[in-house]
């Protein structure tokens, strides 16, 4: 009905091959004109309306039909039959035969059907800032269970029933946690959740805490029911900045709600958060230096015991888990622990969230059953290595974790199931490397993160990963002797044996995992003054091999001080005089000819 | 807040779904994570509202949800036709968010050459309160 019509939108796309030069515009004109709609109804340029195949189009606003304007003769008496189409409800918008290609059901693409999803349920799906539907979703009925159905020893043994392990990496039972923070007869107890997410590569619970703030601020809630405390506090790193406004506005909803606050729900339960941002230190990751940190001390951790459960938080009974470890409590709560416990392997129950970074294909977020093998999280859901290149290695774990090969792509991840390979599933940081990453500078990458991220208490961890780090630089200058492979390893085997904390006990594993499985590499920047994957500078000749040279000259176009001469058929001459190294030439080169 | 009132929320919630749904409102999910918005999804938004404000369309509304968890597609958009499978897209520009909002979201014509796939990530069945 042209009486519904405000605007016409039609197609001006000069570039179009189908417009076949009419003007649709004046041909518009005309016809408003003449039927005398001119004044009513706006017109819209735009620059393509629609992938048509056949001519330039127009769409009637605001109902979206489209029309195609497929010769200009008797546009008018063209237009009235379109206006009579409009009434037509089963209107035929495009021909047929050009239907495009078919989108694939997201159940046929392995990136989202092979995922299993407790922790990310809500992703992408609901808006963090609005509370209304989080409830619609389910959500906070976990709450009003606990507090209502529920003592705090049935929610503990639900947890413990369900068989969680905290997610941060350590992997300590969630409910045996709880319930010895509860048994602690001092007062107040507190609450923390750790969203201090530090591992590079790492953005999981980033993620949990952007998208779905208020399940991590339920499981916060019953936590502190079920061990009695009434204060939660909630350690986000200030490099979260969207992360800490998502969790603010959550609390500021929930409160009005009165999910947080005096009487929650009117059980006479007391409970609020309130959020804590860190400073950017990694080891304020480390539960006692978080605690330190919070209480406004410098953040380095202490020796335990006593465990936080017993005296944490201002010398209180304080229970401390990880972001992904709280908001798997609600769905516990609801469906129960039998439930939690069907999922994944007998000792590493549930779903684990991995970021999956580096050189595969689909870079995200994937939660995945406990003891899906690695195989499955790389290739199916990861879709592979990116380009061509060939897959080299995985880094599991962050800074703490090791690299593993392609013949351990068959391990299943759980807690327990990478420590013989010499790796850790760690908090779920996943870090794919293709073949043009080097084994050396990675390990020299994480050992340099361990030193900036050291909190200098301890000497092995503050002056040891200084010296090994000594060591590394020197293998990849090319100034590497035999003997610092062993001088390597025993430095790392030191610091890890005593070191005060689990930083920087764990700290040389990135070096001792790539001198287990990576030797030869090692050996082949120290005996050869050569790295195979050539990323250190230092040790690439920059010569031109003229048997695998193609003289397709590429090379001499991308150099940007025109150090490579070429001419027409002949291979390309590098002049080391005027190089730089900058490796423009070995990125360019198809043939793998520059080295 | 009473057992009652929750279920309030709730119902209040999906009727207002429904009754959009029935008067043809189309819903467009942004997903705008960190990672959207550094791979562009706040282009991408106004590229949307833009468009929306310059054709005077009223039944479009944009949502700006969480990280969809494909980062390598980001900057990603939903598109949620009534009565239709709501179809992904990923790796927008603004002339590209332009095409899909003219071919999808007032044509009706989901723009395959950028869509990843249709459908919803099927969360987990859970049973309510006992």
């Amino acid at each position: 009905m042209i009486s519904s019509v405000r605007k016409i939108a039609y197609c001006a796309s000069r570039e179009c091959k189908f417009r076949m030069h009419i003007d649709v515009r004046s041909l518009l004109e005309k016809a408003l004109d003449e039927l005398g709609y001119r004044e009513r109804i706006g017109l819209v340029e735009t620059k393509c309306l629609i992938s048509c195949f056949q001519g330039p189009s127009i769409m009637f606003l605001p109902s979206g039909k489209v029309f195609q304007v497929l010769s200009e003769e008797n546009f008018t008496e063209t237009f009235k039959d379109f206006v009579a189409a409009l009434q037509h409800p089963t209107l035929p918008r495009l021909s047929e035969h050009h239907a495009e290609k078919e989108i694939p059901g997201i159940e046929h693409l392995d990136f989202f059907a092979k995922q299993k999803l407790i922790v990310l349920r809500n992703r992408g799906h609901i808006d963090a800032e609005s509370i209304e539907e989080y409830i619609a979703h389910d959500g906070y009925l976990a709450l009003y269970k606990a507090l209502t159905a529920m003592t705090p020893e049935a929610v503990i043994g639900e947890v413990k029933l369900s068989g969680l392990r905290g997610r941060g990496g350590a992997g300590f039972p969630t409910g045996t946690k709880w319930e010895e923070t509860r048994k602690y007869g001092a007062f107040p107890k507190y609450v923390i959740c750790n969203g201090d997410e530090g591992d590079p590569g790492a953005f999981m619970d980033r993620s949990i805490m952007e998208s779905d703030p208020h399940a991590v601020l339920e499981g916060m809630i019953v936590c502190g029911y079920a061990i009695g405390a009434h204060q939660g506090y909630l350690y986000v790193r200030a490099e979260y900045p969207l992360a800490i406004r998502m969790l603010r506005t959550a609390i500021d909803r929930a409160r009005e709600k009165g999910f947080l606050g005096r009487n929650i729900l009117g059980t006479g339960f007391d409970f609020d958060i309130d959020i804590y941002p860190g400073a950017g230190a990694y080891v304020c990751g480390e539960s006692t230096a978080l605690i330190f940190s919070l209480e406004g001390k410098r953040g380095m951790p202490r020796t335990k015991p006593p465990r936080s459960t017993e005296s944490g938080l201002w010398g209180k009974p304080t229970c401390l888990n990880n972001v992904e470890t709280f908001a798997n409590i609600p769905q516990i709560i609801l469906d129960g622990g039998d439930w939690f416990r069907s999922i994944g392997t007998a000792d590493s129950t549930g779903t684990k969230v991995f970021s999956v970074a580096g050189d595969v294909k689909n870079v995200g977020l994937m939660e995945v059953p406990m003891g899906t093998d690695l195989r499955t999280i790389i290739f199916e859901i990861g879709g592979g290595i990116r380009g061509n290149a060939r897959f080299k290695a995985v880094q599991l774990g962050g800074p703490s974790g090791g690299c593993l090969t392609e013949h351990h792509l068959h391990l299943p991840v759980t807690f327990d199931s990478l420590q013989d390979a010499g790796s850790m599933m760690g908090s779920g940081g996943i870090v794919v490397l293709d073949e043009t990453n080097c084994m050396v500078d990675l390990a020299r990458y994480f050992i340099q993160f361990s030193v900036d991220e050291s909190c200098g208490k301890c000497v092995p961890c503050r002056v040891g990963l200084k010296v090994m780090l000594g060591t590394l630089e020197k293998i990849i200058e090319g100034k590497g002797e035999p003997a610092d492979l062993a001088l390597l390893e025993r430095q790392a085997n030191h610091i890890a044996a005593t070191s005060h904390c689990g930083l920087g006990q764990a700290a040389p594993t990135p070096v001792l995992s790539t001198l287990r499985y990576f030797h030869d590499e090692y050996v082949a920047h120290i005996r050869e003054k050569r790295c195979p994957a050539l990323v250190c500078t230092a040790l690439i000749r920059f010569e031109i091999d003229a048997e695998a040279c193609t003289r397709c000259g590429l090379c001499s176009k991308v150099c940007p001080v025109n150090a490579i001469t070429w001419q027409e058929g002949q291979v390309a001459v590098l002049h080391r005089e005027q190089c730089i190294r900058c490796k423009s030439c070995i990125r360019a080169c198809q043939y793998k000819a520059i080295h | 807040m009473t057992i009652k009132e929750l279920e309030k929320i709730k119902e209040t919630y999906i009727d207002e779904r429904k009754r959009e749904v029935e008067e043809g409102v189309i819903t467009v999910d942004v997903h705008m994570g960190t990672c959207g918005i550094a791979a562009g999804a706040r282009g991408v938004f106004a590229a949307l509202q833009g468009e929306i404000e310059r054709l005077g369309v009223s039944n479009v509304k944009l949502r700006v949800t969480g990280c969809a968890g494909l980062c390598s597609m980001e900057p990603m958009i939903t598109v949620h036709l009534p009565g239709q499978t709501p179809v992904k897209y990923g790796k927008l520009d603004d002339s590209r968010t332009r095409e899909v909002f003219y071919s999808h979201i007032l044509g009706g014509h989901p723009k395959a050459e950028y869509a990843i796939g249709q459908g919803l990530e099927r969360p987990q069945k859970r049973v309510g309160i006992e």
